[in-house]
């Protein structure tokens, strides 16, 4: 079966005076996965919600395959949903929590059983299908969770930060694994969480929204290459602050001349984000005293103090070395920034 | 020295000892009471198996009847419980959890009331409850839902609050269950535990309870035992015993029942 088109029109929610939901447009195409990015209280948990009949809109539309659900009460959306925090029904085993679903649409109990050990098999726990939940680790749980919404096969999958309770390790690993599922079943899926770094891993397309709006959509690479606002290249991968002059769409910025990315302000003094990996060392250009380097891995992220005190974030291969104290020189590799007005 | 922690051995000993046998005293006292023959300080097994005999069914009747009307009683509590204050609870949980200070703040005014009070307010009260329903026992369980209100409500609560409902309940439904397949699938069985609390300990607190049945004239086992008394000390003593042991029965059976299939 494949995934259904979900849309949200107009969506807005308020608590009291708090606007959760300021006016929220999203379409999700048949199959696609989208992650909703954003800081804590950015309204993206209240969005995947009000998508769930968990929460109640104030206005706006969500329609499911060409039908407005805003009426619809959770347990009639055919959604499935895994939760931030362990969702397991303690009092049954594994196997009991994926049949859930089934049970409640009066599925015969045989065949139950036959696809709540499929779905089981899926996420890889067919194994431990006569345990009960506080004999699982949390990676386990939430696996068994995202079984036991998989198993009615609904129109559409939501996930509310199912992986932030677990351990790095952990979370790389079922979230690819959570990926792979969902590619496989094509189903539509609205992914919530505040880390970036997962969103752009999985995702095929990332909504990044603040104080109750999409600030910008787009594919991962749309949003870390061209990102619209600052906020977006602040919030989606690291960025340095550079104060620079914006003069007609360019920016004078530590000796160097960039294009400016995204909607035009007024020219004047500016703050430029300059991703660690548009900074380069050099035999020649902006003076710089290493402050201090650390090991990434595949690569090695130093940071240095320029001769107006500004700190900045050089990423570079590996193999090269600086020592703490030593003076260098820093050249901004030419790629358009994103600015705001200081 | 742990400064701080928990109690060493000895001191804990020596606390149980001491508390055990306060509990303890007047219980042995009671129990050798009843084999007492007289004032002449002698001992017999007289004043138990008198009541094995043909005619005690006849000369306790009343007695009897009394204990019957107690269970009637205890019954009813319980079905007020679950049947009124359990979906209060729930809903006040789940669904309107500012309400929480109030309604505990109500389930708990019947412990700072003392009993004599709360029946002098119940009286008119009952008298439209006698116009309506009868003059039937049964009805003093609605008093008695009342007095039984503090320790229902903190056995549940405490259930309520080791669990998550909200989401458990939340998963429930996005799995297509609506509000009552919530309730009798995934609610209920995690608040087994404290529901039978309640239920316990409402029976425990229905079976000791003396004033309000005795000020609105009403026979139930206290005021039977007390009327007993007053011909034979010994065989009220004895049902007082045996009312006891129930109840320390009902208490340790939440325990065992409470227990959850997984932990089994």
């Amino acid at each position: 079966m494949t995934g259904a088109t979900v849309e949200l029109v107009g969506v807005t929610k308020s608590y009291g005076a708090h606007q959760a939901l300021a006016g929220i447009d999203l379409t999700i195409a048949p199959g696609e996965f989208i992650a909703l990015l954003g800081p804590s209280g950015c309204g993206k948990t209240t969005a995947l919600r009000a998508l769930s009949g968990l929460e109640r809109i104030d206005t706006g539309r969500i329609v499911i395959d060409g039908q407005d659900v805003v009426d619809v009460p959770t347990n009639r959306r055919d959604i499935g949903m895994v939760f931030q925090s362990y969702s397991l029904f303690p009092h049954m085993t594994v196997t009991e929590n994926v049949e859930f679903g089934l049970r409640m649409r009066r599925v015969e109990k045989s065949e139950r059983r036959v696809r709540a050990l499929e779905s089981l098999e899926m996420v890889g726990l067919d194994k431990h299908a006569e345990r009960f939940a506080h004999q699982l680790s949390g990676g386990q749980q939430q696996r068994v969770a995202l079984a036991r919404a998989l198993v009615t096969r609904p129109r559409v999958l939501l996930l509310d930060e199912p992986l932030s309770a677990l351990d790095a390790k952990v979370r790389v690993s079922l979230r690819d694994q959570i990926r792979r599922i969902q590619t496989d079943l094509g189903i539509t899926t609205l992914f919530v969480t505040h880390d970036q770094e997962e969103a752009l891993a999985v995702a095929d397309r990332v909504a990044v929204m603040r104080e109750g709006r999409i600030e910008q959509i787009g594919t991962p690479e749309q949003l870390y290459v061209t990102p619209s606002t600052p906020f977006v290249a602040d919030f989606v991968g690291l960025s340095n602050r550079l104060p620079g002059e914006l003069v007609d769409g360019q920016v004078s910025v530590a000796g160097s001349v960039l294009d400016q990315l995204g909607e035009r302000i007024p020219d004047g003094p500016v703050t430029a984000l300059v991703r660690p990996e548009d900074v380069a060392f050099a035999s020649a250009g902006v003076p710089a005293t290493v402050v201090a380097s650390s090991f990434l891995g595949s690569l090695r992220r130093t940071q240095v103090r320029l001769a107006d005190g500004n700190l900045l974030a050089v990423q570079h291969d590996v193999s090269d070395r600086y020592e703490t104290g030593a003076s260098v020189f820093v050249k901004l590799k030419g790629s358009a920034v994103s600015v705001s007005p200081r | 020295m742990n400064v701080g922690a928990e109690p060493g051995k000895v001191t804990r000993v020596v606390i149980l000892a001491v508390v055990g046998l306060v509990f303890a005293l007047p219980i042995l006292a009671m129990v050798e009471f009843t084999f007492r023959a007289g004032l002449s300080g002698d001992h017999t097994l007289d004043h138990w198996t008198g009541l094995f005999t043909e005619d005690a069914a006849r000369t306790y009747r009343g007695l009897f009847q009394a204990i019957g009307n107690s269970f009637v009683l205890a019954a009813v509590t319980v079905g007020i419980v679950v049947v009124i204050l359990l979906p209060t609870m729930i809903l006040v949980h789940l669904q309107f959890p500012r309400l929480r200070r109030v309604l505990e703040f109500i389930c708990i005014i019947p412990i700072t009331v003392p009993a004599i009070v709360l029946v002098v307010g119940l009286a008119p009260v009952y008298a439209i409850v006698v116009k309506v329903l009868g003059g039937a026992t049964w009805t003093l369980a609605f008093a008695y839902g009342i007095t039984v209100l503090p320790y229902a409500y903190r056995a549940i609560q405490s259930n309520l609050d080791a669990v998550d409902l909200r989401t458990l309940s939340e998963a429930a439904r996005t799995l297509s269950a609506g509000w009552l397949r919530v309730l009798w699938f995934v609610l209920l069985p995690n608040l087994r535990r404290g529901v039978l609390a309640a239920a316990f300990i409402s029976v425990a607190v229905v079976l000791g309870e003396f004033t309000i049945a005795s000020i609105l004239n009403r026979r139930n086992l206290q005021t039977a035992l007390l009327q007993v008394s007053q011909s034979d000390p010994w065989v009220a003593t004895i049902f007082a015993l045996l009312a006891l042991l129930l109840a320390f029965v009902l208490l340790l059976s939440i325990g065992r029942l409470g227990r959850d299939r997984k932990n089994q």
